[in-house]
């Protein structure tokens, strides 16, 4: 899918600057409805660790962490359920919104992590933390970017893969099997949540160092001067 | 060829595509305090209807080998009151009502003339932690079939000695592994595992499975739906 260029000419200033739409509208719908459901699943799945923040037996408990409740979503653990089991179909619907328009517009091309993009991480690895130059910007996102966004994008099936372990372990009883039953399951929704939470931390810094017209381009679609043009 | 266009109608063009996110906003409506309780119950009650429309009546849980059992001082006690409420397990009856053929009071020995299974199953409390026992019983569609329980209904409801409450759905009645559990680990229930009967339905979460039973009654309509549902928990909650 070819991006559509244009150019901006202020009239008072005489200024042209070029502009690219990167996002389109459901791209965009589905990032903030997304960020907004994981906000809520993440806050209520903490209050609801707090029921039994352990991964070991009930009987000695040995709890692993005690994880503020100003910190949570949800108040108890009933409150935190209905929250959980509540948002659990935003998030997933805007998940399936979002995996669904990519895949049959062609747009995922954008952003999906391909074997060609490998030789491209590290230069962007050195360059972000390693003070090394900075590669040439051919498309709307290197090759980190990809790396990062389309494990973002594996994480959060798994996110849903696991809940629904946890959540239906009769029903879902062959999913629940390979993650080595209810038990486990749980451990790995628990650990696949702060992986998320760690993408998260890196891509708020990364928007932050990237700039205002970046970060409108999620908002409008929109971004101007973007340092590179695609054909 | 690009297309050159002026800045103010670029900055139109912008507002608009910004605007079009206004149903973002729509999700704000759970901040707003009159609305959040419906919208939570409904949320809720959602997760509820799909968990319906999940459960297969055939499926069963798993099984497991007597090697992978959590020791029985291991296994927990969960109450809401106190573990053990003084049963008089001399004078225990289980009073049956509702849409039955033959309501009225039924012994731990009739429950026992019944075919018995036992069954090593895991137990999941809505808490997060889980173990796996042994229990023994008869089924609850076998004690359905001896009190004649008019099996289109649509919920069974009981009653406990502490006070404690709770329902199921006709299906999870019926369901091979629902019982009517009288024994643990080979040996009668212990009072602060629910003696002298106790619900054991390895499809539902551990608040369902009603311990030290005095009433159990067939019917279409509830008025209540157990103790935790009532305060907001998940009425139909099966694993």
């Amino acid at each position: 899918m070819t991006s559509r260029v244009i150019e901006i000419d202020n009239p008072k200033t005489g200024e042209v600057v070029e502009a690219v739409y990167e996002h389109p509208f459901i791209v965009r719908l589905c990032h903030w409805v997304n960020a907004v459901s994981l906000f809520v699943m993440v806050g209520s799945g903490l209050q609801i660790f707090r029921a039994f923040p352990s991964f070991g037996a009930k009987i000695p408990q040995k709890d692993l962490i005690h994880w503020p409740k100003a910190l949570a979503i949800g108040g108890w653990l009933g409150g935190a359920l209905q929250w959980h089991l509540t948002f659990m179909w935003i998030y997933i619907g805007s998940g399936l919104l979002y995996l669904g328009y990519q895949t049959f517009s062609g747009n995922y091309k954008q952003v999906l992590f391909v074997p060609r993009d490998i030789p491209g991480v590290w230069p962007m690895v050195r360059h972000y933390f390693f003070f090394g130059p900075k590669p040439p910007t051919r498309e709307a996102y290197n090759p980190l970017q990809k790396h990062a966004y389309t494990s973002a994008i594996i994480l959060g099936i798994l996110s849903v893969l696991t809940g629904f372990a946890v959540w239906k372990p009769v029903q879902f009883s062959w999913l629940a099997w390979m993650m080595g039953g209810f038990h486990y399951a749980r451990i790995w929704h628990f650990i696949i949540m702060w992986a998320i939470l760690a993408f998260l931390f890196g891509h708020l810094v990364m928007v932050v160092l990237h700039g205002w017209n970046n970060f409108v381009s999620m908002l409008t679609g929109w971004k101007k001067d973007p340092q590179y043009t695609s054909k | 060829m690009t297309s050159r266009i002026d800045s103010r109608k670029f900055n139109r063009i912008n507002r608009r595509e910004l605007l079009k996110l206004t149903p973002v906003i729509a999700l704000g409506a759970f901040a707003i305090p009159a609305l959040q309780t419906p919208l939570l119950k409904a949320g809720l009650g959602f997760s509820d209807w799909a968990s319906a429309k999940l459960f297969r009546s055939g499926h069963l849980a798993f099984t497991f080998d007597d090697s992978q059992l959590t020791p029985f001082s291991k296994f927990p006690i969960n109450d809401y009151d106190v573990d053990d409420p003084g049963v008089d397990l001399d004078n225990w009856n289980l009073s049956v009502g509702g849409a039955v053929g033959k309501a009225g009071n039924y012994s731990l020995a009739q429950l026992q003339a019944l075919p018995k299974f036992t069954q090593n199953t895991r137990h999941v409390c809505v808490e997060g932690w889980d173990a796996i026992g042994n229990f023994g019983g008869a089924r609850l569609s076998h004690f359905l079939k001896m009190i004649a329980a008019d099996l289109t209904a649509r919920f069974i409801s009981v009653e406990c000695a502490d006070d404690y409450y709770e329902s199921l759905d006709m299906a999870t009645a019926l369901h091979p592994q629902t019982l009517l559990c009288y024994e643990m680990y080979g040996q009668p229930l212990t009072r602060e595992h629910g003696a002298p009967v106790r619900l054991q339905i390895p499809t539902k979460v551990g608040y369902k499975q009603a311990k030290y039973l005095t009433s159990l009654k067939v019917t279409n309509v509830l008025t209540r739906v157990g103790y935790w549902e009532d305060q907001g928990y998940s009425e139909y909650y099966s694993l």
